[in-house]
């Protein structure tokens, strides 16, 4: 089960051991990380689980669907070259060790 | 040391919990569930739940440990049946009491239900039992009749007709989301279902004889609110239990949020209860800055979604009063904004497969701007300046 290091707006770092499956919106919500708001409940709706991906990790991850692609566009927070949507990535093999930043504001 | 009391576990019990923490409230918060699960989200039930692509530790808000750690109590299994005003406790059916300083009833809605005479065997979905019930029996059967042509109804028939079964829609209005959509979105997922081989009967008479041909049932016509808890207490109750702009009912320490909730709502223009997940979360978190004496007045722009095959929709505002609209995107590809105008001002946006219209409505809205109509059709300009 990968290793997920999340960074909260404020610099704490936490790391979870996250089921297989579980998307990284989930891992963070359901142990408490704060700043990812996730107020839809993981159905790429709203845009408010918006993370900054390791670079290291960005060629591991499956590519976004148009709509997540959108959906960024109108995040709060600035999008970079490694932004995505939490709830469309998920914990797989590959993730192991992955660590995602929080931005400010969602 | 205050003691908060929160009964009913859905987004609105969760967020109040969570929230109330978040603002630095020190006393004890204890979070009553009458199911039997922790915390979990109700939304994905008529959707990834029943496709199989979500389970239940994907629904859960929060793990065991959240709660642990932020010293919220999660009662699970306890059905509160009374609410004693004048010591300030509530009681549970196994003889439980719990005593309070703050109340907050996030007890939400129940499903309506067809005269037994009609739909004797029917599923209904609303909690997690029903949507493992409803998957369960959806297994083993080939044909499924889903009454009502709402969001439920639709997704639940989305989801049947995904796995392979039979599905006829019996509306009894003539068009399908009547209460929520125009015309013309009612259309684009009549034709939707049509294509995915569901067959829609609108203007339907629900009757035994015309149920009885289908292996499964399933109803989704509605809820009701479930306001007796407060109603026997003595509590003010109107379609709902009513509350202040801060969630307070006529009790000043008892609030109330969510489903349950009959609020004014000025984007509503009246006085209403709104079903939804943004309801739910906002109001709950007024009612927490209120116990906190941090108050503000709730004034969020409704939102609401569905997702039926390919097609997902998105509402900001209430449409049901307005004078003029604008269409942005394209028709033809359902993939559309149909923006709503009341005296020139924008009251509410539907996106069909357009989630950054919606994101960028639901901040004009609350911001009170309205484009042009020249602006919302043309799609190339940004309705947004971040």
């Amino acid at each position: 089960m990968p290793h997920i290091t999340y960074i909260e707006p404020n610099g704490t770092a936490k790391t979870y051991d996250l089921p297989l499956g579980a998307s990284l919106m989930e891992g963070a919500v359901q142990n408490g990380v704060n700043g990812i708001v996730a107020e839809c409940g993981g159905s790429c709706m709203c845009a408010t689980c918006h993370i900054y991906v390791d670079d290291a990790f960005l060629s591991q991850l499956p590519e976004m669907e148009e709509e997540e692609n959108e959906m960024l566009d109108s995040a709060t927070s600035e999008r970079r070259p490694n932004s995505r949507l939490g709830c469309q990535v998920r914990a797989t093999p590959k993730v192991e060790g992955l660590i995602v930043r929080i931005p400010s504001v969602q | 040391m205050k003691k908060v009391v929160i009964i009913g576990a859905g987004h609105g019990g969760v967020q109040a919990a969570t929230s109330l923490r978040d603002m630095g409230f020190e006393g004890t918060i204890q979070l009553i569930a009458d199911e039997a699960h922790l915390p979990y989200q109700k939304p994905p039930l008529s959707k990834g739940f029943l496709n199989g692509k979500q389970t239940v530790e994907n629904l859960l808000f929060r793990n065991a440990n959240y709660y642990a750690e932020h010293h919220i109590e999660v009662i699970v299994g306890e059905k509160i049946e009374a609410i004693q005003l004048h010591n300030q406790t509530v009681t549970s059916s196994t003889g439980h009491t719990f005593e309070y300083d703050y109340l907050i009833l996030a007890t939400g809605a129940r499903n309506r239900e067809l005269p037994k005479a009609i739909a004797s065997n029917a599923l209904y979905l609303r909690s997690m039992s029903d949507a493992q019930q409803l998957k369960l029996a959806l297994d083993v059967v080939e044909s499924v009749a889903v009454v009502g042509g709402g969001f439920i109804g639709l997704e639940v028939a989305a989801s049947a007709a995904e796995a392979g079964k039979q599905v006829t829609v019996l509306e009894v209005q003539n068009r399908l989301m009547a209460r929520v959509l125009p015309p013309v979105l009612s259309e684009v997922f009549l034709k939707k279902h049509q294509e995915m081989g569901v067959n829609v009967q609108l203007n339907a008479t629900v009757s035994a004889e015309a149920l009885a041909e289908f292996d499964l049932v399933v109803v989704g016509i509605g809820v009701v609110p479930n306001q007796e808890l407060a109603q026997e207490a003595g509590i003010e109750c109107q379609n709902g239990v009513l509350v202040n702009e801060y969630q307070q009912t006529s009790v000043s320490n008892v609030y109330a949020i969510g489903d349950c909730a009959s609020h004014y709502n000025r984007f509503a223009g009246k006085q209403c209860r709104l079903e939804s997940v943004q309801n739910a979360v906002d109001q709950a978190k007024i009612a927490a800055a209120h116990i906190c004496e941090k108050t503000q007045p709730y004034d969020a722009v409704p939102w609401f979604w569905t997702n039926q095959f390919d097609l997902k929709l998105q509402m900001a505002g209430i449409n049901s009063d307005y004078d003029s609209y604008a269409f942005r995107g394209d028709l033809v590809a359902n993939k559309f904004s149909i923006f709503y105008f009341k005296e020139n001002k924008l009251v509410a946006v539907d996106s069909l497969n357009r989630p950054a219209d919606h994101l960028a409505a639901r901040k004009l809205i609350q911001a009170g701007i309205t484009p042009t109509k020249e602006q919302v059709e043309d799609a190339t300009l940004k309705l947004i300046t971040s």
